[in-house]
């Protein structure tokens, strides 16, 4: 008995050095840029950056727009699916699990064609074009965990009910969608939102080829030329995912409903 | 005239008809009941009144108005939902006052009205909680309070009781019978429990198998059951089979033994057997005079159910249940003792073929 325990204690610190070592070390490396001694001057140097703020700002503009066109079609298709077309649920699951499947570098190409230059509709012609072209495969690029955050929790609660009871109060379909659905599915919603800014915040494949000035293709650029900022970067990248994931962890209770199903 | 007409409803799944040919009237503040097991169809012709789903075939009216394919926000109904459904999200007050939010109401009129129907639910203390911080018995208050504070056209009451406890059932089904008296509202209510049925209904439908077996007062389904289903659907019930020995004057052979009714035999032929009910307490142990039916039996079984004694008799074939009242007496009926039974002429009920 003794030895499984120190085995399991074992094996829990060989995974924990594991993630945590490299985690660490470059948070250290990133401190010495300063010669003889740690200081934040990587940190300061990032944050002065012109260059930094400017993908910075764009990322997380292009993400909250993300965020909501997503919010947008994701909730009305998995509430439609879940209440009038169950049958159509793997179909639905599928489609929305394809951007794990096909490599970002495929879509990404795919855009090019459909909507390059020569195409009917150039999108890629403009800078504003460009920008929703990026938007929208982000869009597709957090569907698998929006659809999957939102579906789940529509799953908790009794999405039938809560929608006739309205209906038998007055309610049409955007007030039982707005004031009814949305409220409660408002966890799973913010799973999907903080899991999307995640991807979005870092992606490099869509932005680089796009040609779009956001924070992934500057993170790859600083990692190019710069010796300690690019640790920085990555800590300040870790910490932000961290901080999205807490920030589903904090939300994410979900509803506590009349009807017990949770 | 009728303020809520069904007429000719039949409701299918592909080839699967779940109602069939169901027509009913129902008059203005009466409270009828559509009562029967799972999968009768009793929520499907709720859920056709309500909106949620289309007949297909047949309509359906309210206050004269063909409601058919009206959608389900615009027919002003109330509805309760066995499952409460209470929108998690909002107070009880909230909760109540949806409906006339809805309804563009000036927000001091939704607050009196939210007050009035709190007040009316004994529960204006619980304004400011949410539905996971209240009992079944007070969320199910709540979604009652919730239905007619618009004040709906109709009340339509899908199982409210079932996810109840047997004391909170019984007080609430009172609650909901004195309110819908009070404001006179049409109600239909849902159920598969027989004494909620009988005890709540002016009007009771029985329904099997997606069709109506009878409609009556609950005096009438109880104790004039028209099918051999209603009559051991609603109560308990002895289910005899008789051979028609002379039709114009009630003559029964029931195991061997004569039997008398003075109920009607539709034309039945001598030698046709019939399926004849008896209802428990109708039935007394001992000889009965000679106006009564008096049969011969051997005591089969005893059971000592608090105030009832059931004993039930073996004749030949058939047994058949008695139910007594407990008068004090230590000494029960023994077992194996020979015992006559007897019973009235119009206690002795043929029933329909189906």
């Amino acid at each position: 008995m003794k030895g499984g325990k120190f085995g399991a204690w074992l094996a829990v610190f060989v995974g924990v050095a594991y993630f945590l070592a490299p985690l660490v070390a470059t948070f250290e490396f990133s401190l010495r840029m300063r010669r003889g001694e740690y200081s934040f001057d990587a940190y300061r140097v990032v944050f002065a950056s012109g260059a930094f703020q400017a993908s910075f700002l764009y990322s997380t503009v292009l993400a909250v727009v993300t965020i909501f066109v997503g919010i947008l079609i994701v909730v009305p298709t998995a509430y439609w699916v879940q209440l009038r077309l169950p049958r159509l649920r793997g179909i639905v699951e599928f489609t929305t699990l394809l951007p794990l499947v096909i490599p970002a570098i495929v879509l990404v190409f795919g855009y090019i064609k459909l909507y390059g230059s020569s195409s009917i509709l150039p999108l890629t012609s403009t800078s504003l074009g460009a920008d929703a072209l990026l938007m929208f495969g982000y869009v597709g690029l957090g569907l698998p965990y929006m659809y999957r955050s939102v579906e789940t929790a529509l799953r908790s609660i009794d999405v039938r009910t809560l929608t006739e009871a309205a209906e038998s109060q007055g309610a049409g379909v955007f007030t039982i969608l707005f004031h009814v659905i949305l409220p409660n599915i408002r966890s799973g919603i913010l799973s999907g939102a903080f899991l999307t800014f995640a991807i979005v915040i870092g992606e490099f494949t869509f932005a680089s080829l796009l040609d779009r000035p956001a924070f992934g293709p500057y993170l790859q650029l600083i990692g190019a030329s710069r010796a300690y900022e690019p640790s920085a970067l990555a800590i300040m990248a870790f910490a932000l995912t961290w901080a999205c994931m807490g920030l589903i962890q904090l939300f994410g209770g979900g509803p506590r409903t009349s009807a017990g199903k949770r | 005239m009728s303020f809520l007409t069904l007429t000719g409803i039949q409701k299918s799944y592909g080839a699967s008809k779940v109602v069939k040919d169901f027509d009913l009237s129902v008059d203005r503040g009466e409270l009828v009941t559509f009562l029967g097991p799972s999968g009768c169809g009793k929520t499907t012709t709720l859920r056709m009144i309500a909106g949620f789903e289309t007949p297909t075939e047949g309509s359906i009216r309210i206050n004269g108005k063909d409601v058919t394919s009206l959608r389900a926000n615009k027919r002003a109904i109330g509805m309760v939902f066995q499952a409460y459904a209470l929108f998690p999200n909002m107070t009880v007050a909230q909760n109540i006052g949806f409906g006339l939010k809805v309804a563009g109401k000036p927000a001091a009129e939704i607050k009196l009205r939210v007050d009035e129907m709190l007040a009316m639910i004994k529960l204006p203390q619980l304004a400011d909680r949410y539905p996971y911080q209240l009992s079944g018995g007070q969320q199910q208050r709540v979604s009652l309070a919730r239905a007619l504070a618009p004040s709906p056209q109709i009340l339509l009451l899908d199982e409210p009781l079932s996810a109840l406890d047997a004391r909170i059932r019984v007080s609430l089904r009172e609650e909901i019978r004195a309110l819908q008296r009070s404001l006179g509202i049409t109600t239909i209510f849902v159920t598969h429990d027989q004494e909620e049925a009988l005890s709540m209904s002016d009007r009771v439908v029985v329904m099997n198998e997606g069709a109506i077996e009878q409609v009556g007062t609950p005096s009438e389904i109880y104790n004039a059951p028209r099918t051999r289903f209603v009559a051991s659907f609603v109560g308990t019930l002895n289910l005899i089979d008789g051979k028609i020995v002379d039709a114009s004057v009630g003559a029964i052979d029931i195991d061997g033994q004569r039997a008398t009714t003075r109920r009607k035999l539709n034309g039945a032929k001598p030698g046709d057997i019939l399926a004849m009910a008896l209802r428990p307490e109708a039935l007394r142990l001992g000889a009965g005079d000679a106006d009564r039916n008096t049969l011969a039996g051997v005591i089969e079984d005893v059971s000592f159910l608090g105030a009832v004694v059931r004993v039930r008799v073996r004749l030949e074939r058939a047994a058949i249940i008695v139910d007594t009242f407990n008068s004090g007496a230590d000494d029960l009926p023994a077992r194996g003792a020979s015992v006559a039974v007897n019973f009235g002429r119009d206690d002795l009920i043929p029933l329909l073929a189906h």
